[in-house]
């Protein structure tokens, strides 16, 4: 709990002033086009209309949805410039984050920016057309002034949404506050949640309050309080950017990947501690979209991550079969050079497949012991999956080889779902080979006798850019082969439990001792 | 100084306003007179070109060929509603037209100065908010901000028409005295046949977009030949008689 809460702390400066950055950065964009964008909809109704439909719609796309929308869309951008220009750009981060955001802070402050000067006294606006001030003077001088008040508390309005919604930034490869609820989802640890929470809601309590105060003194004209609140913001905003101007990461720095699980985190704080040992700069990009994870290495975003055989067999290569272990690895190999210039450095031991499991009990009860037997039960039966497993090719080819027929089929995050298949909500679930809850809960893997699912080796990528580059390989070259399956289950139970959690950090450390991996 | 010629103003299909034509001379006190929807308004705005007419030609000495905006710096107006702008302290307010036409900060200020006085406000009210003085007060101010740049016309839209009488009567008198003094041409909209009596040198009275009367006040009180007129004219007449009886120690009839 201590440690937890210690922990947090420690990151908290940098995800902070990333958050900060990012939010500030939306809000800046965002209000540089709205307030144009609503005066030239207060001077006519064919602007107004669209304009407020369309910042409208864009509202009522889900916020997660509409940050990761904006990632495909910048890579097509990105390989269009490639090719035209010869210069690609990072798709995946800072840029897709603050258009997102950018567009969903533009409501409140169009819709209160055209209310503001479509609202201003038309006595005081006849009197400034008729004492023969110009266009841009009647908007300056009168009307700006006027509707200054009803346009910061539309402000206000989109700086509490944007450093709200900034937090889900964290899923398309931006470090943002968001990183402590994320990673806490994923492991249990309620302290990151709440500490992430916690941290965005003060931040924007905070912009809020400071906003409010100059919205007041503009209503009230008293322009101390505007300076004052002025101030604030600045002085506030400087502080939380301070740890990026002072720490900023070194341009020669490695960017190691991992998606969204205890596994992956902890695999890449190995990679990392190794890469740190040798005298390498790291950054994680952590929490990661499965196909996003690839695509991002592919385009040279992050350096190395760690995926799994199976995944790029039927995601990136779209094959059906299953050759088997050894040749799936092989074809990998040459087939991902070959489409991406993905090195494939090898294989790290163990297995994390994709596998039903129920539990032990429950399973002896129904005289299940594999998929075949499954199958007969199961229109009376309930499969709970992670949020993916449902709309994978790995799903397909279980229900077609075995002719699966649930009563009911429910996604959870991981967490819930083992929560799902202890409580009875779920009878079958969609784990994971390497996970430590299938000892520690009771679970029973279910036997794959027609092999439908493909084999799941955990292997080491790295980036056609990276490709030969000494100084990562050798660091990262040590891990090929020593991790068994079993280190891994007890490195994953020691996040994923329930007390005495351990950090990602402190489980790669205690994984590098176990698998007996020297310093480099 | 203004002249009109042939004017007119249509919306759509139906002609609101005109055509009629209309000269007036320098430092002349004309007050454009009739009942709401006339066209009076209209025709004040023609002359400062805030709305232009459809058709016909208006002619302001020493303006040809200005855009309008630039020939509106140049005319006073003062607004029926006033419209001092709530967020400028009176100083401010008053200095709008001056920074419009250019002058510099040392020429405004003593120029606000000089208006105060002139429209008979205490100097310190120029620091504070149109929010802060009395109906009387802003429109005193009201004729101060359109007189700044030293306008040779002014324009009045009813510019007492929502005061009680006593300041009315005040105001009307000061304004007529400043008219005199500065040797200004004006023209006032108003709907009160007393006040354009008492005050202008010049009546027009319209009455459905047309003038139907354009004389002095005296010709008009004399036996005129037009029945509207006539009866428009017996109203304060009428007025004044039984106001005399009553001050003779009369009674109400």
């Amino acid at each position: 709990m201590n440690d937890s809460l210690a922990a947090a702390w420690r990151l908290l400066p940098n995800y902070l002033a990333q958050h900060v950055l990012l939010s500030l950065c939306a809000l800046v964009l965002g209000f540089a086009i709205s307030l144009p964008l609503a005066v030239a909809a207060s001077r006519s109704a064919a602007v107004r209309w669209p304009s407020l439909f369309i910042a409208s719609l864009i509202q009522t796309i889900p916020s997660l949805a509409l940050l990761a929308l904006f990632y495909p869309l910048l890579l097509a951008l990105s390989s269009v410039s490639l090719a035209w220009f010869g210069k690609g750009f990072t798709a995946l981060g800072f840029a897709p984050s603050l258009m997102a955001l950018t567009l969903y802070s533009m409501l409140p402050i169009l819709r209160n920016g055209v209310t503001g000067i479509l609202g201003v006294d038309p006595a005081a606006v006849e009197a400034a057309r008729g004492m023969g001030m110009t266009d841009r003077q009647r908007l300056t001088w009168v009307e700006l002034p006027l509707a200054a008040p009803v346009i910061m508390a539309g402000v206000r309005t989109a700086a509490v949404w944007t450093i709200g919604a900034a937090t889900l930034s964290t899923p398309v490869g931006q470090t943002s506050l968001g990183n402590y609820i994320f990673s806490g989802l994923q492991t249990e640890n309620w302290v990151y949640v709440l500490f992430g929470c916690a941290a965005s809601a003060v931040l924007a309590l905070a912009a809020d309050q400071l906003l409010g105060l100059i919205e007041s003194g503009l209503a009230h004209r008293r322009s101390w309080r505007v300076w004052a609140g002025a101030i604030g913001l600045i002085a506030g905003a400087a502080a939380a950017l301070s740890p990026l101007v002072f720490a900023a990461p070194a341009a020669g720095d490695y960017r190691i990947g991992a998606k969204n699980f205890s596994e992956q985190y902890i695999l890449a704080e190995l990679m990392a501690q190794r890469l740190r040992a040798a005298g390498a700069g790291v950054t994680l990009k952590e929490d990661l979209g499965s196909a996003t994870a690839y695509r991002a290495l592919a385009a040279g975003e992050i350096d190395a991550y760690v995926d799994y055989s199976g995944t790029l067999w039927a995601n990136v290569l779209g094959r059906k079969d299953n050759p088997g272990r050894a040749a799936v690895l092989k074809a990998l190999t040459t087939g991902l050079k070959r489409r991406d210039g993905v090195v494939v450095l090898g294989p790290v031991g163990f297995e994390n497949a994709y596998a039903l499991a129920m539990r032990a009990d429950r399973a002896k009860d129904l005289r299940i012991a594999g998929i075949d037997d499954l199958a007969r039960r199961a229109p009376t039966l309930a499969l709970g999956s992670d949020l993916e497993f449902l709309s994978r090719p790995e799903w397909a080819a279980l229900r077609g080889a075995y002719g699966l027929s649930f009563r009911k089929l429910t996604s959870y995050q991981p967490t819930f779902m083992y929560r799902a298949l202890a409580g009875g909500e779920a009878d079958v679930i969609s784990a994971f080979s390497s996970d430590g809850r299938i000892a520690a809960d009771h679970l029973v893997v279910l036997a794959d006798p027609l092999h439908a699912l493909p084999p799941y080796d955990a292997v080491i990528l790295i980036s056609p850019k990276r490709a030969g580059d000494a100084r990562l390989r050798a660091a990262l070259a040590p891990l090929i082969g020593r991790i068994s399956v079993g280190a891994m289950r007890e490195a994953n139970y020691s996040l994923d439990r329930d007390s005495d959690k351990q950090t990602a950090a402190q489980a790669a450390r205690a994984l590098a001792k176990s698998a007996g991996l020297a310093a480099p | 100084m203004i002249r009109l010629e042939n004017v007119s103003k249509t919306y759509g299909a139906t002609t609101a306003v005109g055509p009629f034509s209309l000269s007036i001379g320098q430092g002349e006190f004309v007050a454009l007179l009739g009942g709401s929807g006339c066209g009076k308004t209209t025709t004040l705005k023609m002359i400062n070109g805030l709305s232009p007419p459809s058709s016909g030609v208006v002619a302001v000495e020493g303006m040809e060929g200005l855009a309008p905006h630039l020939r509106r710096r140049r005319i006073g107006y003062v607004f029926q509603e006033v419209g001092l702008f709530p967020h400028m302290t009176i100083a401010e307010n008053i200095a709008v037209g001056p920074r419009l036409a250019g002058w510099d900060k040392v020429r405004t200020a003593s120029r606000g100065a000089e208006l105060l006085d002139l429209v008979s406000l205490p100097a310190e009210v120029g620091a504070r908010l149109p929010a802060a003085l009395s109906g009387g007060q802003r429109q005193r101010v009201g004729v101060a901000r359109a007189l700044a740049a030293e306008p040779k016309i002014m324009l009045m839209d009813e510019p007492f028409g929502a005061l009680d009488p006593v300041t009315r009567e005040a105001l009307g008198r000061d304004y007529h005295a400043l008219h005199e003094r500065l040797g200004l041409t004006t023209v006032m909209v108003t709907h009160d046949v007393m006040e354009a009596l008492l005050l202008a040198d010049r009546i027009v009275i319209m009455d459905a977009g047309h003038i139907v009367a354009d004389a002095a006040p005296a010709v008009l009180l004399a036996d005129y030949p037009d029945p509207a007129v006539r009866a428009l004219m017996e109203t304060p007449r009428r007025q004044a008689s039984r106001v005399e009886a009553l001050a003779r120690g009369g009674r109400h009839e």
